[in-house]
């Protein structure tokens, strides 16, 4: 009966606490920053010479260049995408509505190296429409094509899910004023939907783009590693360290883990500026 | 069941002002559910009328459908002649204030204002000096002058619908349509809100819908109210009108507090329990339901003509004074005007209830 009076926010931690403060930064430290402190120490082990020749040869550069097209190509794709679902989803209803959600989310539960072989499976020189294509003379799989179609299907629902929630929670009421007040579809949308989602899309972006340039398995299935020609920046990290070059392996890494760290700095930056117009689900 | 409005559309020769919005025969249903029946209104020009109906009787929805928001599935809206279900929302010039207000966030007061003007052809766009002139006219006129710099997170509720009723009226509509426009704010700003709105559409001078689901609001603000309910149209009147010649049990019960009892009707002969009294040549015959307003009876001595009942508590509130009376085993809740306990009137005693303007209706089956 004592504790009755005592209000709940001044709990203090009980007692063991400190041990599983302890417990949790040694598993962060040990499985976090130690790899990563390991990634840039081999990556610079040779000094900064053969570091900087690593990421400079011709199959680095053309790694990096491929993977930035990749991005490039299916990052906005999927924000067009992740819009127009978004949009519908909150805007309408319709029969169907359940399985299009749940088919957003497959990339999400379903294994990237599935996400790759369908087009195999469709694509490949034995699948549905493999005859065809060689009979025309087009290539998707092993080829760049077959790169963006893997990444647009792993990737695809990082901005639907992120806009959804949001869009949802806003309701259209905005949209049917500016529709009263004489405004056009086009123009509500650019200067009412556009703007009230900027921030939730920039960091959905922000996601879909940070996996699309470090997606490895379906990428892996449909790549055919072909060096200089078909392999990312993290294909090219495998490729190299089945080589045995330490080195170039980690220095090429070191720009994947770059890229993750820069990520991480601009999301916390957006959750932290801009948490109202995120997601309720982003929010602190 | 509907309800047909006695005088004639198409001809109003006895009010001087010409029709401004017609509606005919509108139906709407979302999946299964009928939103509304074959409602049939209409409203003169320079008119402020009132939806008036508890919440899912469709009166959101009509509004939705005059705006162009909603497409009905059968009916004829012509707005001064016109026919207004054929034109696109954005062409339809309708003033909306939202129940939320609907404000653009990520814009200050002035740019909400100005949206309407912002978004028309460039030909008939006005200078950018024109737009911040017309947009200070609007804010003295909602009395939100020197605001136009804030964001709509920065204002107060009332101060949002201002805002929403400034930039709906920036496009000058030529019908204003409002949304429960009170709906969100408390009982205080309500009241000082509901005048001033009153005032500003008599100074713009705009065909008015209002929808609201509180029947003070309507009956103190509207010219002409209709009362809706499960997507039917009850009644349309005058305030005073539909207050003193409800057409239906509901409207009764609607439009203020109401005390019911079970009576027969035989020929011209009323009876209520142990009262008998004239009941009118229209009154419907057999069983049926009587009503009265608890503040518009008589307190008679026991040998006296009216209902039987009891005094069970006597309160004087304010101006007025609250008589709990039993009556047929139901307690009842009457009201007496002035701060005075009228004559007989005491805890405990009998005495006899006489409801001097008693309503007649059918008993439901």
């Amino acid at each position: 009966m004592t504790a009755v009076g005592r209000p709940f926010s001044q709990t203090r931690l009980p007692g063991f606490a400190p041990l599983l403060v302890i417990a949790s930064a040694t598993v962060m430290t040990v499985l976090v920053l130690l790899p990563l402190f390991v990634v840039f120490s081999d990556a610079f082990s040779k000094g900064i010479g053969h570091y900087l020749a690593a990421i400079t040869e011709p199959d680095a550069v053309s790694a990096m260049k491929l993977t930035l097209l990749v991005a490039a190509i299916a990052v906005p794709l999927n924000a067009v995408f992740g819009i127009a679902a978004a949009w519908c989803i909150a805007r309408f209803e319709f029969r169907g509505k359940g399985v299009l959600l749940t088919l957003i989310d497959l990339p999400f539960s379903m294994s990237p190296v599935v996400s790759g072989l369908v087009w195999v499976l469709l694509f490949g020189a034995q699948g549905w429409f493999g005859t065809w294509l060689i009979d025309h003379d087009v290539k998707i799989i092993f080829a760049t094509t077959g790169l963006v179609l893997a990444t647009i299907l792993v990737t695809f629902p990082f901005v639907a899910r992120e806009l959804i929630p949001l869009m949802q929670d806003q309701g259209s009421d905005e949209e049917a004023a500016a529709l009263t007040l004489g405004a056009g579809g086009f123009t509500t949308f650019w200067r009412i939907t556009l703007p009230n989602i900027r921030w939730a899309l920039l960091y959905g972006v922000l996601l879909c783009n940070a996996r699309a340039m470090g997606e490895f398995g379906a990428v892996s299935v449909v790549s055919g590693h072909i060096r200089g020609l078909t392999t990312t920046l993290p294909l090219h990290v495998e490729v190299l360290y089945n080589d045995y070059d330490f080195v170039g392996a980690f220095a090429a890494a070191s720009l994947l883990a770059s890229l993750g760290l820069v990520t991480l700095v601009l999301k916390t930056g957006l959750e932290w500026r801009h948490s109202g117009e995120l997601s309720a689900n982003r929010r602190h | 069941m509907n309800y047909r409005p006695t005088e004639d559309i198409d001809a109003d020769p006895a009010s001087g002002s010409p029709l401004a919005l017609e509606i005919r025969g509108i139906s709407k249903s979302f999946g299964r559910f009928p939103a509304l029946n074959n409602v049939s209104l209409h409203a003169r020009d320079k008119e402020f009328l009132a939806l008036l109906g508890p919440s899912g009787s469709g009166k959101t929805t009509l509004l939705r459908v005059l705006a162009g928001l909603e497409r009905p599935d059968a009916g004829e809206v012509r707005f001064a002649g016109e026919d207004f279900l054929s034109l696109p929302v954005r062409r339809r010039r309708v003033g909306m204030v939202f129940q939320h207000y609907a404000l653009f966030r990520h814009m200050t007061v002035a740019q909400n204002i100005a949206f309407g003007l912002t978004v028309r052809p460039r030909r008939e766009r006005p200078s950018k000096s024109e737009t911040a002139d017309r947009v200070a006219d609007l804010l003295s006129l909602v009395q939100l002058d020197g605001l136009g710099g804030r964001f709509p997170a920065q204002l107060s509720g009332g101060q949002r619908q201002r805002v929403a009723l400034a930039r709906a009226l920036a496009i000058e509509p030529s019908l204003l349509l409002l949304d429960e426009p009170f709906g969100a704010l408390d009982a205080q700003v309500r009241r000082e809100l509901r005048r001033w709105l009153r005032e500003v559409h008599d100074r713009a001078g705009v065909t008015t819908v209002f929808v609201t689901h509180d029947q003070e609001e309507a009956l103190d603000l509207a010219d002409r109210v209709a009362i809706l309910k499960d997507g039917e149209l009850r009644q349309l009147g005058a305030p005073n009108e539909v207050y003193a010649a409800p057409a239906d049990a509901f409207v009764y019960d609607f439009l203020g507090a109401a005390c019911r009892l079970p009576g027969v009707v035989e020929g011209r002969r009323l009876t209520v329990a142990d009262w008998e009294t004239q009941a009118p040549a229209d009154a419907p015959q057999g069983r049926v339901e009587v009503f009265f307003r608890p503040d518009e009876v008589m307190f008679a001595p026991l040998d006296g003509a009216g209902l039987a009942g009891e005094v069970k508590a006597v309160a004087v509130r304010g101006p007025d004074v609250r008589i709990e009376c039993l009556i047929e085993g139901r307690l009842f809740e009457l009201e007496s005007r002035g701060a005075v306990v009228p004559n007989g009137v005491a805890p405990g005693l009998a005495l006899r209830v006489k409801p001097l303007k008693p309503k007649i209706y059918a008993a439901k089956a």
